[in-house]
């Protein structure tokens, strides 16, 4: 009985190991012919299932040679490519989608033609290669800067509610407060989405203009879902601080504010930088709060209340209609979400433990 | 040779240490009294102590070096370091029990605490379980105050009624020695002199090992008293001597209150 | 001039809470209103094809109970072994760190995972596959909740029950799981109230149906893929419908991590001393 618990229990935990094994080799098998396909390029294409014609290029070279995609595309039913604008760009640049004809991206790809241009009456249409070009970058781009703006909104407000938890409120409306917090992280992100749906989408949008749907709005949802995580979680470091650490400085005459800046947060940055980065992690693999507001559309956003979409949404969204080298692709986003978020986790491991 | 316990040469490293915590010592616990040992912290004397059940072996790759020999009811004397098996090991434990610093009641009943170890040596029958918990509790003076509450969960217990508890768990099994780890440290003054009481009692029929930082504790409870100092045995001898005559300038110096 | 900004930190400081607060509770309400207007006996005994929500309640319940029944078992021994056999070995860290990676992982990512393992083989989403998912979801939370719980176990308790001559085993079964055991009972409720209002996994792996349906490897109703569906419907009745579900969602998660709140409040009482 012994020995039989103890190897149950061994296999047990090894099982974590397998799942974890299991899931990044299905990830990268699957993904496997997009990767060959489009190899690193694919981080930094903006195009999804455009099809491109190429012109006395072998077929097994690799398409997405700046040299191919010079070629006419035109776009593909589902996905309405329309332009893309640079990343950088997305936040500040104010001009009205139609104008901007062009795409280039800040990995120097030559300028494209708009593909509403250049694609029929080519010459050569006996040699031409059709293939149909998938690149993340647009789902990318949209789930860094939806994480961005989210982070950029919750972090000052969570930080605000658990300095007012811990530090001035009073029992009686700290104890409640924070078990209303705490049952908050619970809720399911879906019910944060129904929410954003049809009420914060339209608030906003009638606040800063543009659509219902858009990056704002989706990283505004993101930041609401994610403050009540990031606020228990910085509470409880914020009060590991030792009481005779804070009495001894306000017995030189310290105010609450100086306390704060000088001994608590110093005292308990790893464990709080810890858990913005978790809060992180969560807000960037979200994918149910986000996938009714963020507009789910395979497009740069100029301006911030321009819709796009995010890696969670397209897998979300387009998982179900896929079938071969799009399926692959949605497999390659998946996989460098997963990585992504592997690294995210490791970081603020590394914070959490040094902590102690 | 008359000792229940004979301890020869005896060193021990902790896994990964490179310099052992305990250097080549020899110290006999005899039949039916109360050794103490003293020391500061950090001297060995708990890991000296949890050597003689062997209770390291809960965290493989220590080594032990010497003997340490323990003496069996026909008067034969066998070296708990050679013990290997599991089922060796059990019956080590059953002979020489241990009670810890901190009360350790199981999360059960007060009944099933004092049973759970005697059902592991395969006592079945309800009435003699019975019989043997209330004289167990009635041993540690427990039985008055518990008999209407057997059933209770013993964390209910306060902290010098758990404690009293785990030596009645301990003397349940009948074992042949008892090591106190530290017995009262975690208890207020009244529960310790009760805890102390009783293991003067509780010499007659058992042979007694209490680790303590309480010299007064040792003065008053032991017939032997050892010092030891940084991993090394200095002087062993009985209570008397070490309290009043101590030949050793470091044992004079820790009694006196100058160190430690 | 230190008292100023004293007064102004600590100003905005509790403006904030309050404006998160504010937002939190609009959510709340929200909810509430919207989720109770729909709220009728009728929804509770008709499936979705009949506008009523008995087959999602059942289907949702069914894959969060299936995937707790396979995932409970393995998670609690594989904590048992990190904490009383692996401990601070290498292999029981590295373990207790894929853990935590498995953990955070985004949800949906998990969904596609088990989408290339067991719907494309099976070729359309089924129950299984969607019981998979949660199960991969709840494995990690259960085996780090067992671990952290059995971690804080005293020690002595172990060692008392070694020297009274107890086997390894006989110690964990009879005394440190007990000792432990409201902790991992809580631990046990948050990690299925986690999963029962999971979505992303479930979309592509169990989908939903608007029919009841009690085979596994068929189609299996989900309230929380329904919720996702039935939302952006012309149809103001359906709509409703998914709020009612929503409703019905965030309460059962919400009274499920109120009773682990209580049971952990119980513990304090029986903490050792």
């Amino acid at each position: 009985m012994e020995k039989v618990f103890k190897t149950f229990a061994q296999l047990s935990a090894s099982f974590v190991f397998v799942v974890l094994v299991a899931t990044v080799a299905v990830l990268y098998i699957t993904a496997k012919p997009a990767i060959e396909e489009f190899g690193a390029h694919f981080i930094i294409e903006p195009r999804w299932g455009v099809d491109v014609i190429q012109k006395n290029i072998p077929a097994n070279a690799p398409p997405t040679t700046s040299t191919s995609t010079r070629d006419s595309i035109k776009p593909a039913s589902s996905a309405p490519v329309v332009n893309t604008g640079v990343a950088d760009e997305a936040l500040d640049d104010g001009d009205d989608m139609s104008i901007d004809d062009e795409f280039d991206t800040d990995e120097s790809i030559p300028t494209d033609d708009d593909m509403d241009t250049g694609q029929s009456g080519l010459p050569g249409s006996a040699d031409r290669n059709i293939k149909t070009i998938y690149g993340g970058a647009v789902p990318i781009v949209g789930t860094i800067f939806s994480t961005l703006i989210a982070m950029l909104f919750s972090i000052p407000v969570s930080m605000g509610i658990a300095v007012f938890l811990s530090e001035i409120a009073s029992q009686q409306i700290a104890r409640p407060i924070g078990i209303a917090i705490e049952l908050l992280a619970a809720i399911p992100s879906i019910i944060y989405g129904m929410w954003a749906l049809f009420y914060f989408g339209p608030f906003i949008a009638s606040v800063f203009g543009g659509h219902s749907v858009s990056l704002l709005i989706a990283g505004l949802v993101l930041a609401v879902m994610v403050i009540p995580f990031m606020t228990a979680l910085s509470r409880d470091a914020i009060n590991t601080t030792p009481n005779v650490l804070k009495e001894s400085a306000y017995a030189m005459g310290a105010t609450k504010f100086e306390v704060l800046k000088d001994i608590i947060f110093p005292y308990a940055k790893a464990g709080i930088i810890g858990s913005i980065i978790v809060s992180l992690g969560r807000a960037m693999g979200e994918t149910m709060a986000v996938a009714f507001v963020i507009g789910g559309i395979f497009q740069f956003a100029h301006k911030v209340t321009d819709a796009t979409t995010s890696i969670p949404v397209v897998l979300a969204n387009n998982f179900s209609e896929s079938s071969g080298m799009s399926m692959h692709a949605l497999f390659y986003l998946s996989l460098i979400l997963f990585i992504v978020s592997f690294i995210t986790i490791f970081f603020a491991k590394y914070f959490l433990m040094s902590k102690r | 040779m008359k000792n229940k316990m004979e301890i020869k040469n005896f060193s021990f490293t902790y896994k990964g240490a490179k310099a052992p915590s305990l250097n080549q010592i020899s110290l006999p616990i005899q039949t039916n009294k109360v050794t103490a040992i003293i020391g500061p912290s950090g001297c060995g004397k708990s890991t000296l102590l949890r050597s003689m059940n062997r209770i390291h072996d809960l965290y493989p790759g220590n080594q032990y070096d010497g003997e340490i020999l323990l003496q069996d009811k026909d008067g034969k004397h066998q070296n708990i370091l050679a013990i290997k098996k599991e089922n060796e090991f059990i019956r080590l434990r059953q002979k020489v029990g241990m009670v810890f610093q901190k009360p350790t009641p199981f999360p059960m009943s007060i009944v099933d605490n004092i049973a759970y170890g005697l059902r592991l040596t395969g006592l079945k029958n309800k009435r003699k379980l019975h019989e043997q918990v209330e004289k167990s509790l009635r041993d540690v003076a427990l039985w008055e105050e518990v008999k209407d509450r057997l059933n209770d969960d013993a964390r209910g217990l306060s902290g010098g009624q758990q404690q009293r508890l785990c030596i009645a768990r301990v003397i349940a099994l009948k074992p042949e020695v008892i090591l106190f780890d530290e017995p009262t440290s975690a208890l207020d003054p009244l529960s310790t002199l009760a805890i102390e009481e009783m293991i003067s009692e509780l010499k007659q029929n058992y042979t007694i090992t209490v680790v303590t930082h309480n010299m007064q504790q040792a003065s008053r409870i032991s017939d032997y008293t050892a010092f030891m100092y940084l991993g090394d045995l200095i002087e062993f001898d009985d209570t008397e001597t070490i309290f009043i005559r101590p030949s050793e300038k470091q044992t004079e110096d820790y009694i006196t209150g100058r160190f430690g | 001039m230190r008292l100023v900004i004293n007064k102004i930190a600590l100003l905005l400081s509790s403006l904030t809470a309050i404006l998160g607060l504010l937002f939190l509770g609009w959510i709340l309400v929200t909810l509430i209103l919207k989720g109770s207007t729909a709220l009728t006996p009728y929804i509770f005994t008709h499936d979705l094809v009949n506008n009523g929500i008995r087959n999602l309640l059942w289907g949702q319940f069914v894959l969060a109970g299936l995937a707790s029944v396979i995932g409970i078992p393995v998670g609690l021994l594989a904590g048992i072994y990190l904490q009383e056999y692996g401990n601070h070995t290498r292999y029981a860290n590295f373990i207790r760190d894929l853990s935590d990676v498995m953990m955070s992982a985004p949800s949906i990512v998990i969904g596609t995972f088990i989408y290339a393992i067991i719907v494309i083989p099976a070729g359309h989403t089924n129950g299984w596959a969607g019981v998979a998912a949660l199960f991969v979801m709840m494995l990690p939370i259960v085996v780090r909740t067992t671990d952290h719980m059995l971690g804080l176990v005293p020690t002595e308790l172990r060692e008392a029950g070694i020297a009274i001559g107890a086997t390894k085993y006989h110690v964990i079964i009879h005394i440190i799981l007990k000792a432990a055991k409201v902790g991992i009972m809580t631990g046990l409720i948050l990690a299925f109230a986690r999963i029962v209002g999971e979505t992303a996994p479930l979309l592509y792996t169990s989908g939903s149906t608007i029919y009841m349906e009690t085979d596994l490897s068929q189609t299996y109703p989900s309230m929380t893929v329904s919720i996702y569906n039935l939302a952006t419907m012309p149809d103001e009745k359906l709509v409703a419908l998914a709020w009612a579900a929503a409703l019905i969602l965030t309460l059962t998660v919400l009274a499920l991590n109120l009773l682990g709140r209580f049971l952990i409040k119980d513990k304090k009482i029986k903490a050792y001393k």
